[in-house]
Formats: C-alpha cells, sequence, structure tokens
C-alpha cells in the first residue's frame, strides 16, 4: 500500500520535475548556508516553493565549488551549525540493503541490492522508500559526494574487483560480504550530518530506476569537469608552499596508519588460511582413530570417541575460522580502504591550498586584471578555509568511528575465540569424564605436565 | 622434571613358562645359550641379588638412563665420527628403601650397543615380543622439528626412550633375569665380547630363510595368522596417524606464530594511537604469548607421537614372533613330509613295487635290479633314517607346541599391556587437549579486557 502512494508520490517530486542542475547541487537542509546568499531566512524550515526558486535561481551554478565560494557566512558559523546538528541528531534515517538477486541481459550478469530507506525527515515525502540498486549506483553517489565536498571523509565502498584467492565473482561469500559493506556505506552516509542531506543521496535512496538514469544524466558536462581536473593537476604541479601543521600531522598519521592496518589485514588472510589447512588436515585424524578402533576389541570405545572429539573439534573451528573471515576480515579491509579515501580526501584538501596559492602567485607577478584576481583569489581563500575546517572536523569524527569499529571488531573476535576454546574444552572434558572420571575430579589438584 | 614414557608396572609374576627337555644340558648358562637358541626360561637361573623367585628385575633394581653427552672416536674404518653415549644408572631398591642414597653405578653406553643387546634378546628369546627401540632416526617430523640425530631435542626423546626400554625389560618376567641385560647394566667394558661369544648372531634365523617359510607354510596357527593381520593393521594405522599427525602440528604451529605478528603490528600501532595505544599495545602482549604458547604445546603432543611410536615399533616385534612360528611350523612340515617320503622309499624297496616315479626306479628297469644284499644294505639305511626321522618329527612338533604356549603367554600379556599403555596415550592426549584450551581461553579473555579498555 505504501509503496503504490511512494510511486506517486516520486513522480510529483519537485526535485524529479526540476531538468535544471539537481545533481550537482549539494543542497542540505540543515546547512542551508550552502544554497545562496539570501539563505538566511530558510534555517531549517524551507517549503518546496522556496526551494523551487533557490533552484532556479542557481540554475547557472554548475560545479559544487562555485557554489561553496558564494559564502555570505564564514565557515566558522557554518561548523557551528554541524556540531549543532551531531548534538541533537536523533537517528531519523534508517536503511537496509538487502536481497541481491542476480539480473542476466545479453550483455552483462550483475546483482542488484534492494534498499530500504525508512524516515521522518521533512525532506522526503514519504516515510518509506524501496528501490534496486547496482554496485555502479554506488560508484556514481560516491563520485557525486566526493564531487560537493572534497574533503569529507567518505566511508569507502567495497571494492570493485574480486578479492585475491576468490574464483567466482558471484559465489554466496562475496555477494554477502558486499551487501554488508555496502549496508555500511549508506548508513554512515545517513548519520553524517552533512552528507545525509546531499540531493543526490537523496535521488539514489528514492528515485525509480528510470528516474535516476536520467538524473545521472544531467550535471556538469564533460569538458567543465575535464577543466576542473586540468585545473587540479595543474595546482598540484607547482604543489603547495606549506601545508598547515595539523595537516602534516594528519598526513604522517594517515601513512602509518594505512600502512599498520594494511599489515593486519595481511596478517589476519594469512591466519585464515594456516587455519583453514589446519582444519583439513584435523578432518583426517577422526577417521583414522575410527579405523583403529575397528581393529582393536577392548580400545574400541576410547578409539571411537576420541574420533567422535576430534570430529567435533572440527566443527569449531570450522566455525572459528567463519567468524574470522566475515566478521574481522571484512572490518580490517574496509579500513585499508579508508585509509585510502584519507589520503585521497587529504590531496584534494592539498589542491585547494594549491589553487588558491597558485592565484596569489599570479597576482603577486602578473599586473593585469588586479581587482578580478582579487575577487577571485578572496574566493579561493574562503574555499581553502571551509575546506581545511570541514576536514578537521570530519577528521575527529572519523577518528571516532574507526577507534570504536576497530575496538569492536577486536573485541568481537577475541569474545569468538573464547567461546571457541571453551566449545573444545567442553569436548575433551566430557570425553574425558566417560574415560578416566576420578581425573576429572582430581583436576584442579594435578599437574598435567607430570603426565 | 624426569619424564618417562609410560608407566612400566612393577608386577609379581606368577606366570609358568613350559620348558623343553634338552638333550644336551650344561651347567653355565653361557653354554646353554650356545647349544639352544630357544631357552627355555628356567633354564636361565641368575643370580643377580637373589631374584630367584621369579620376580622382575625392576624390584630390585632402580634404573634410569639420566643423562647423554657427546663424543668423538674412531670407528671401525678408522675415521673420526660423532656420536651420542647415555648415561646408565642403577641403584639397590633395597637401600633407598631402608633409607640410604647410595651413589648410583653408572656407565656409559650408545645407541649401537642397546641395538646389539636388542639383537641378542630377540634371537635368545624368539617366543617373547621384545620391547623396541626408540627410532634410529626421526621420522614423521614435522618441518620445525629438526630430523638430525644430533638435535638436543632428539637426543632428549631417544633418552626418555632407551630408558623406556631398559624398565620394560627389566619389568618383564624371562627377560629381566638375562645376564648379558645384567652386564649391560653393570659392566662397561667387554660387555660386546662376552656378547659376540654367545655366538647368538650364528643363530640368527636368516631373512631368507624366514621370508621362505611365511610363504610356503601350510598349517600356521590360526591365532598366529590373526595375529600377523593385527600387527599388520596395527602398523598401518599408526603410521597413517603419525604422519597425519605430523601436518597437523605443523599447521597448528603456523595459526599460532602468525599471530605474533599481531603483537608486533598491535605495538607499532598503539605508537600513532593516543586513545587506543595502551590498549593495543597490552593486547599485542597477549598476541606474543598465545604465538609463544604452541612451542610447549607441540612438545606434549610430541610425547603422545612418541607413545605411538613405541607401539608401531611393537607391531614389528609382533611380526617377528608371528613369522617364527611359521619358521618352526614350516619346518616341522618339511620334516614330516621328508619323513613320508622316506617310509615310502622303504615300502618300495620292501615290496619291490615302483609306485612313485624316480630316477633309481628307471635306471633299476633299464640296467638292471640290484642284488638282495644291495636292497638290504638300503632298507638299513632307510630304517635309520626313519628312526631318527620320527624322532626328529616328535621333537620338532614339541618344540612348535611349547612355542605355541610360551609365546602365547607373552603375547597375552603383550596384549594387555598395550591396551593399559594406549588408554592411558590417548587420555593424557586428551589432557593435553584441556590444558590447550584452557591457556586458549586465558590469552583471549585477557585480550579481550585489552581490547574493552580501548
Amino acid at each position: 500500500m505504501r509503496f503504490a502512494a511512494l510511486v506517486g508520490c516520486n513522480s510529483l517530486h519537485p526535485i524529479s520535475m526540476e531538468n535544471e542542475s539537481l545533481s550537482s547541487a549539494s543542497t542540505p537542509r540543515c546547512n542551508p548556508a550552502l544554497n545562496s546568499p539570501d539563505f538566511s531566512r530558510h534555517m531549517l524550515e524551507l517549503d518546496e516553493d522556496d526551494d523551487l526558486e533557490v533552484f532556479s535561481k542557481d540554475a547557472t551554478f554548475t560545479d559544487a565549488s562555485s557554489i561553496n565560494t558564494s559564502l555570505p557566512t564564514s565557515p566558522g558559523s557554518m561548523i557551528n551549525q554541524y556540531r549543532f546538528e551531531e548534538e541533537h541528531d536523533s537517528k531519523d534515517l534508517f536503511i537496509t540493503v538487502g536481497d541481491p538477486e542476480s539480473h542476466v541481459t545479453a550483455i552483462e550478469t550483475f546483482i542488484t541490492y534492494r534498499i530500504v530507506t525508512k524516515t521522518t525527515r521533512s525532506e522526503f515525502d514519504s516515510c518509506e522508500y524501496e528501490v534496486r540498486r547496482r554496485y555502479q549506483d554506488f560508484l556514481w553517489l560516491k563520485g557525486k559526494l566526493e564531487e560537493a565536498h572534497p574533503t569529507l571523509i567518505i566511508h569507502p565502498l567495497p571494492e570493485k574487483f574480486i578479492m585475491k584467492g576468490m574464483v567466482e565473482r558471484f559465489n554466496d561469500d562475496f555477494i554477502e560480504t558486499r551487501r554488508k559493506a555496502l549496508h555500511k556505506f549508506l548508513n554512515r552516509i545517513a548519520d553524517h550530518p552533512i552528507l545525509s542531506s546531499n540531493e543526490d543521496f537523496k535521488v539514489f535512496l528514492t528515485a525509480q530506476a528510470w528516474e535516476l538514469t536520467s538524473h545521472k544524466k544531467q550535471g556538469p558536462g564533460l569538458l567543465s569537469k575535464m577543466g576542473e581536473t586540468v585545473k587540479a593537476v595543474a595546482a598540484s604541479v607547482r604543489g603547495i608552499k606549506q601545508r598547515p601543521e595539523e595537516f602534516v600531522a594528519m598526513n604522517d598519521y594517515v601513512e602509518s596508519f594505512g600502512q599498520k592496518i594494511g599489515m593486519m589485514d595481511k596478517i589476519t588472510q594469512r591466519i585464515i588460511k594456516e587455519q583453514r589447512e589446519y582444519l583439513e588436515e584435523m578432518k583426517e585424524c577422526g577417521p583414522v582413530y575410527t579405523l583403529w578402533s575397528a581393529s582393536e576389541e577392548e580400545l574400541v570405545d576410547i578409539l571411537k570417541g576420541m574420533a567422535g572429539c576430534i570430529d567435533n573439534c572440527c566443527k569449531a573451528t570450522e566455525e572459528q575460522v567463519g567468524d574470522l573471515s566475515e566478521g574481522l576480515l571484512p572490518v580490517l579491509h574496509e579500513y585499508v580502504l579508508c585509509a585510502e579515501t584519507l589520503k585521497a580526501v587529504l590531496r584534494r584538501r592539498d589542491n585547494i591550498q594549491a589553487e588558491y596559492e597558485s592565484k596569489s602567485y599570479t597576482l603577486a607577478n602578473k599586473k593585469a586584471d588586479r581587482d578580478v584576481l582579487k575577487d577571485e583569489i578572496e574566493q579561493l581563500e574562503d574555499k581553502m578555509e571551509y575546506a581545511n575546517k570541514m576536514l578537521k572536523v570530519d577528521w575527529e569524527r572519523w577518528r571516532k568511528n574507526m577507534q570504536s569499529d576497530l575496538k569492536l571488531a577486536f573485541f568481537d573476535i577475541a569474545e569468538k575465540n573464547v567461546a571457541y576454546y571453551e566449545k573444545c574444552l567442553a569436548i575433551w572434558e566430557t570425553f574425558l569424564t566417560t574415560e578416566k572420571p576420578e581425573l576429572v575430579l582430581e583436576k584442579d589438584t594435578e599437574d598435567y605436565s607430570q603426565k | 622434571m624426569r619424564r618417562r614414557l609410560s608407566q612400566v608396572q612393577q608386577t609379581h609374576d606368577t606366570t609358568i613358562y613350559v620348558s623343553e627337555p634338552r638333550m644336551a644340558d650344561s651347567g653355565s648358562e653361557e653354554a646353554a645359550v650356545i647349544e639352544n637358541p630357544e631357552v627355555a626360561p628356567e633354564e636361565v637361573q641368575q643370580d643377580i641379588g637373589g631374584t630367584g623367585d621369579g620376580s622382575s628385575l625392576l624390584k630390585k633394581m632402580e634404573i634410569s638412563v639420566s643423562e647423554a653427552e657427546k663424543r668423538t672416536g674412531k670407528n671401525t674404518m678408522n675415521m673420526q665420527e660423532t656420536y651420542t653415549v647415555y648415561l646408565i644408572e642403577t641403584r639397590s631398591v633395597e637401600a633407598l628403601n631402608e633409607g640410604q642414597s647410595p651413589a648410583p653405578d653408572t656407565l656409559w653406553r650408545r645407541y649401537s650397543e642397546f641395538e646389539l643387546l636388542r639383537n641378542y634378546l630377540l634371537v635368545t628369546y624368539s617366543y617373547i615380543v621384545v620391547p623396541p627401540l626408540p627410532e634410529k632416526r626421526a621420522e614423521f617430523v614435522w618441518h620445525k622439528l629438526s630430523a638430525d640425530n644430533m638435535d638436543p631435542d632428539f637426543v632428549e626423546r631417544r633418552r626418555i626412550g632407551l630408558e623406556n626400554f631398559l624398565l620394560r625389560i627389566s619389568a618383564h618376567s624371562v627377560l629381566s633375569k638375562d645376564n648379558i641385560f645384567y652386564l649391560f647394566l653393570t659392566q662397561e667394558n667387554g660387555w660386546k665380547d662376552v656378547v659376540y661369544d654367545t655366538g647368538f648372531q650364528a643363530k640368527a634365523d636368516s631373512r631368507l630363510k624366514a621370508l621362505n617359510a611365511t610363504f610356503r607354510v601350510k598349517n600356521p596357527e590360526k591365532r598366529f595368522t590373526e595375529l600377523k593381520h593385527y600387527s599388520d593393521e596395527l602398523q598401518s594405522v599408526i603410521s597413517h596417524l603419525l604422519r597425519v599427525r605430523a601436518r597437523v602440528a605443523d599447521r597448528l604451529y603456523g595459526v599460532y606464530k602468525v599471530h605474533g605478528n599481531y603483537g608486533r603490528v598491535f605495538s607499532e600501532w598503539s605508537a600513532i594511537e593516543k586513545e587506543m595505544g595502551d590498549g593495543l599495545q597490552s593486547a599485542g602482549h597477549h598476541m606474543d604469548a598465545y604465538a609463544a604458547s604452541v612451542d610447549d604445546i607441540l612438545e606434549e603432543e610430541e610425547h603422545y607421537a612418541d607413545q605411538l611410536k613405541e607401539y608401531l615399533f611393537y607391531s614389528e616385534a609382533l611380526r617377528t614372533v608371528c613369522r617364527k612360528h611359521e619358521l618352526l611350523q614350516y619346518e616341522l612340515e618339511v620334516t614330516a613330509l621328508d619323513l613320508v617320503s622316506k617310509k615310502q622309499q622303504r615300502e618300495e624297496l620292501a615290496t619291490g613295487t615302483v609306485r612313485t616315479f624316480s630316477l633309481k626306479g628307471m635306471t633299476s628297469k633299464l640296467f638292471g635290479q640290484e642284488t638282495p644284499e644291495q636292497r638290504e644294505a638300503k632298507l638299513k639305511v632307510l630304517e635309520e633314517q626313519i628312526t631318527e626321522g620320527e624322532e626328529f618329527v616328535k621333537s620338532k612338533t614339541l618344540e612348535c607346541e611349547e612355542y605355541v604356549q610360551n609365546s602365547w603367554i607373552d603375547i597375552e600379556r603383550f596384549k594387555e599391556q598395550k591396551n593399559q599403555d594406549l588408554k592411558e596415550a590417548l587420555i593424557s592426549y586428551a589432557v593435553m587437549q584441556i590444558s590447550m584450551c584452557k591457556k586458549g581461553i586465558q590469552v583471549w579473555t585477557n585480550a579481550k579486557e585489552c581490547f574493552s579498555k580501548m
């Protein structure tokens, strides 16, 4: 019932009716500062008509960076807004990713996932949405978010290509791991005060397939995108004069962190491999004891008991390997990708600074168009300061998330390992009570090393 | 902590062995050994501090192999070689019980001397399942363990194995009474000559002879055939188990040791973190402890493997006894057949009929019959041979029967021992596993604590 209403809703959505530049305009509701110069009256209760106005006014702004530069207020107040949101933000956007389905066309085979969104936010027309998306769509979304917020830290997507050692792109474990990662990706965005208000994000969650396709097609043309890239490359080639201290520290940290987490990932993969091989060998043990019991008379029971114990321990080991590869490894892998994300963010920040510095340099050395240049430089300076502040705040946010994620993952695996050993302990103790009850009673006083 | 390979029991021995009447007997036990390769137990009366009551040597003498040392010397080919010698200590149990602590008597022996002792016992007591020696070369090794005979761990495990060997012999009601064994424990120099002088090597059945008998014997006792199958199965299953165990040990080692890398990375990582630093650092220590714990675990497991190996080699000893039976049975069959054929010849000669095709018959047909005197002479020889043959068959039959009886007593004893020992080994394996699990629980609980404080 709801769904039908949704469909109706979507087609009347004012946003989708706009043919103008929807994609590039990130219009976070809680940060109206980014919309237009006279945003001040739009603080938290925008109604649709005002929205439309805003859009048509800003129709000419075709890239995110130019929107950002027209800030009437200082980045400082915007940051306060950000923090304010964080303190009072109670979760009002719930997203689940599930139900992977395979689609076969003439050209390709791909998987789609069902995205269910439940929300009480006013900017959403409905409370519940259900759409199907494929990996490509997620990639698109990530690209748009990075474009809109070059110095915000966006949680990484699972990798495009299969990891080493996997046989099939579409095997169940791979799909499940990917699904979990995609789920986390969307939820991290939903939890982010700025990112969750992003327009493309909203479209991603709510638009029907054909709507999304047409929405994707809009946005800055290829040429203007290329222009930006060229600018950025030129700026980075020139380099920056001096990186502010806190970003130097960040850079160093990210280098080290990336290295450490990379090693953790490798070590964990190695442990899983060794554990799997251990399991394979162990599986051969039980049958040998059973075979032996066939030749014996008095020892039949104890030998069969041994075989049983070993088989049960094998089952427990199998579970434990599963816990490692489904619990700890994906998290570590995510943070390996995070390190790359952080490096990219820091690079983009550097580029913004470089852009500003190069313009300043031009000003210092060229005589022509001083006024125009001065304006541009001011804009670039604001842009840079804004970018820096955003990064600093988001950095803290990321650090907290990282700590809690990793702490949980490690804690979890330690707990699972304890449970594993407890299981095996129980198996052997049961065996011992049947074979030598008196030993179990003396357990506390005996020194086993004497045996 | 002195480790014993198995709980060698001090038992009261009350079994009675059947003795075979000896044709040529002599007073000295050494002479008896020379003339009669199968020595009846009661004939070998040693006076070793008065063990004539039939109880095992173990009750009288405390034996241990306490140390190992490297020696270099020239071998028989006059080349320098390095070898290990083992210190054998013996002490009188009586003195200990009386509260004295006399210094032990000691001597040094190398592995080849143990081998010599065992070979002697094998030949001299062919009806006994003679305890095996620890392996000559390290087999079923997993990669961490060295296959080098000079490796200290190998030497230590061998020391334990040799001690176990001596204890098993001294606990055996028959073997413990052997003089050569006693001298092995007490007389360092010249012992080898004494052993060679017994001439036991000449009495050993050749491998070829034994193999031949195994193939050709017609009526071995059913019990021995079954026992032989059992010993084959036991050998096969224990070998398999040891191979698998070695691979498992390898893998387990890998799993634990890789966790050591966690320790290293946690430690390095803690340096760049503020809030998480302490937690990571202490968790890292636990990971190091976890990685280190595998060494002890696998050492214990090696002990279990050694216990299995002993019975792997015991299966060979069982097969040896079976083969001896087959040999005796075969010899009996051959002797009996020979007698039958001689009796037939006698009949032919006596009646003049040639029932069976023989060269003699043909030639006599071609070249004429023998004279009555010739025939008479031949008959006389045959009669003598037949009489001899009948005696031979009788004694061989008795020998066979006694062998079966005596060996089966020891086989039953062995079975009891095997069941008990293997049961103990399996139980101690379970105990080891429990200990390993407890260690694991402890380490990961500690790590969990550290993570929760991060």
